[in-house]
């Protein structure tokens, strides 16, 4: 699997191009068509057994993270967030901003110096200011342009068995997953959808099911995971170590009950780790994905994700492994659900 | 230089834990001093003789602890409740990595409650400590075998070239300062001096002074320069805040002997380094506080170097203002002769 190159690179939203080519490049062999459109989506084509059904399974490559939105007197950045991010795990952490990745630290004043009422709340991003050195506007600007994205700059990283650490894992391992499965073959004609913006409300997914017209769906992600420390178990959403993790409805879809179901006994039974999504939150392509043209049937698979959107998440191979091996199931036996 | 810095700011020592880092940190002074040693409460001490009989003596001085956390509960499920040890800005700590220093070191992630679950007046507030877990990736392993209450924690925070010779790095606050000392000290093996020069790299400075306040006492000096590091100017401070690259920060007030800060003064004049003045009413809030009081008392200085975000993961700075103070150190030791009584006194 590819998941640690693909969550080293950068690809803020509108910005998915390295994440883009480097998945192109290495399933190139595998795909019987391959393009991309005009959003910056990646559709490669994988010929089925049978050509009588289109399957779409989908994979979002874009990433939280920030974008520049001005440059002060000194040299300092001023910038906004791109995609849903809790603004209080920015402070004092490291991006890579613009296509020659500069270096920059996210600042705010010093804890020595701030007034007491100020220690209380939330740091906001209007308070904070990307540092990358610059003496100056001038020099600033010779390497930095309105506009220019920052992503956080966090290495990938085992920790214990099979856990590991890194930042994008939602949707990379998504895409990783997607990059796996593409070399096998699939009951029906298949269109692999690495798919852009979904951070910023679902986007490339939306232009990519409207191209392909699928019969049938299925979104590949990452997902809250909040076993943690300090949480109600009823407050979990989803275990880590605990399997693939199907949805059954969050706050774009309401996953048709039969196809939720067929994917969460028909892993059982192939003794698959699998999970309920055990909470109404998030939203994640699906949502554009089942409200194409007339309708499409879609369902999602996600693998359980403690801090996502955060600099540094963890996930555990195990359950990417699950992800994988359900939508491997799903592409195999499509024909028992269309 | 940049080496230097990079290899001084990865080591991992909070206050109270600096046993874990000072047979490195004695490595760097071993060529260029006559005698390297610790003392009882841990703090490095590098000597370079002078060879002449009853010479006086200084002492430079930096602080090699960091601040950190410390594990103080273990829930069944393997995360870990810490307290902070020194001042830590808790608004940093969220999606921080850390390593917790347990059987072995562990990397780490300081997770909290997620956006979802919180309600909405939570989430302009900051998250509190106690509310804050660090989680290490352990499912089905008994956490409790591999961690101790009591385990250190250090926050992680890579070397970080930003442009020019501006740089960024945890612990910068004082590792920066003990990579002037050993610039010093080489610089100082090239030349002949009058005093006896002591390099002290003192312990637990973030929780109050304590290593330099037994060095000073043990050391007896006759005179003492403090280094630490300073607040840069930043967008939303620049009050008692100097710019990064304005060279080394001279401090005045009641923490400091006159005649050291005009003699440092007078030195970077001479010598064509930069400088910038530094007033403080009372306390520096640095080593140089307790030294000047240590045993019958020492006349003491202190330099700084600007650094922006001090105590975060992201402390910036400018190397050449670390250079700046080691050859403000060099030039001054240097300058010194045998006779200190007739300058220093007030």
């Amino acid at each position: 699997m590819y998941l640690k190159e693909l969550c080293e690179m950068d690809g803020v939203s509108g910005n998915e191009t390295p994440v883009r080519k480097f998945i192109k490049e290495n399933i190139r062999e595998y795909a019987d068509e391959i393009f991309t459109d005009s959003i910056g989506n990646l559709i490669a084509k994988r010929k089925g057994e049978s050509s009588e059904k289109k399957v779409m399974i989908d994979a979002h490559t874009d990433e939280v993270g920030f974008i520049i939105s001005g440059i002060t007197e000194k040299g300092f950045l001023e910038f906004k967030t791109v995609g849903g991010i809790d603004t209080r795990v920015v402070v004092s952490k490291r991006v890579r901003i613009g296509k020659d990745s500069v270096n920059g630290v996210i600042g705010m004043k010093a804890i020595h110096l701030q007034k007491k009422s100020e220690r209380e709340i939330a740091p906001k991003i209007s308070d904070m200011y990307i540092d990358i050195g610059a003496n100056s506007k001038e020099e600033a600007e010779r390497y930095i342009e309105l506009g220019d994205y920052a992503a956080f700059n966090t290495k990938y990283q085992e920790m214990s068995g099979k856990i590991i650490k890194a930042k994008a894992i939602d949707d990379r391992a998504g895409c990783a997953v997607l990059m796996e499965l593409i070399k096998i073959k699939p009951v029906y004609d298949t269109y692999f959808c690495f798919t852009a913006q979904e951070e910023v409300g679902l986007r490339g997914a939306k232009t990519a099911a409207y191209a392909i017209e699928p019969d049938i769906a299925l979104a590949v992600e990452a997902t809250t995971c909040s076993d943690v420390g300090g949480v109600k178990e009823k407050d979990y959403v989803t275990k880590l170590g605990s399997g693939a993790a199907v949805s059954f409805a969050d706050n774009r879809t309401i996953v048709g009950r039969d196809f939720c179901q067929w994917l969460y006994e028909k892993s059982q039974k192939a003794k698959i780790p699998v999970q309920y999504k055990a909470a109404i939150a998030g939203g994640n392509n699906a949502g554009a994905i089942h409200l194409s043209k007339k309708g499409v049937k879609t369902a999602s698979v996600s693998v359980p994700c403690r801090y996502i959107h955060s600099p540094c998440s963890i996930a555990d191979m195990g359950d990417i492994e699950a992800v994988k091996n359900v939508a491997e199931l799903f592409l195999l036996c499509t024909n028992e659900l269309v | 230089m940049r080496q230097l810095l990079e290899a001084l700011s990865s080591l991992r020592g909070v206050s109270g834990f600096e046993y874990r880092i000072t047979d490195k940190v004695l490595e760097y002074f071993k060529p260029y001093a006559d005698e390297v040693y610790t003392d009882t409460l841990n703090n490095v001490i590098a000597v370079k003789r002078c060879g002449i009989k009853n010479a006086p003596s200084i002492m430079i001085e930096a602080h090699m602890d960091e601040i950190g956390l410390m594990v103080t509960s273990i829930d069944e499920d393997g995360f870990l409740s810490f307290v902070n040890i020194g001042g830590i800005d808790t608004s940093i700590l969220p999606g921080c990595e850390v390593i917790v220093h347990g059987k072995k070191d562990f990397p780490g992630v300081i997770g909290a409650k997620p956006p979802h679950l919180q309600s909405r007046n939570e989430a302009d507030k900051r998250v509190k400590m106690k509310d804050m877990r660090i989680d290490l990736g352990f499912l089905g392993e008994s956490a409790s075998e591999l961690v101790s209450v009591g385990d250190a924690v250090t926050l992680c925070g890579e070397f970080t070239p930003l442009l020019g010779t501006i740089v960024s790095a945890k612990t910068m606050d004082d590792r920066a300062s003990v990579a002037a000392l050993v610039k010093t000290f080489e610089a100082l093996s090239h030349i002949k001096t009058e005093v006896d020069v002591y390099a002290v790299l003192a312990v637990c400075e973030e929780v109050g002074s304590r290593g330099a306040k037994t060095a000073g006492f043990s050391i007896k000096p006759d005179m003492a320069i403090a280094v630490d590091v300073t607040h840069g100017i930043t967008p939303d401070n620049s009050k008692n805040a100097f710019e990064l690259g304005s060279g080394t920060a001279i401090s005045k007030g009641p923490n400091i002997h006159p005649a050291m800060s005009k003699r440092l003064i007078d030195t970077a004049k001479r010598a064509n380094i930069k400088y910038t003045v530094e007033v403080e009413g009372g306390d520096t809030g640095t080593d140089a506080w307790e030294l000047q009081v240590a045993g019958v008392g020492v006349p003491t200085a202190l330099l700084s170097i600007p650094l922006r975000y001090m105590h975060t993961t992201v402390e910036t700075l400018d190397i050449n203002d670390v250079y700046a103070t080691s050859d403000l150190l060099t030039h001054f030791i240097a300058g010194l002769d045998s006779d200190l009584e007739g300058w220093l006194c007030i």
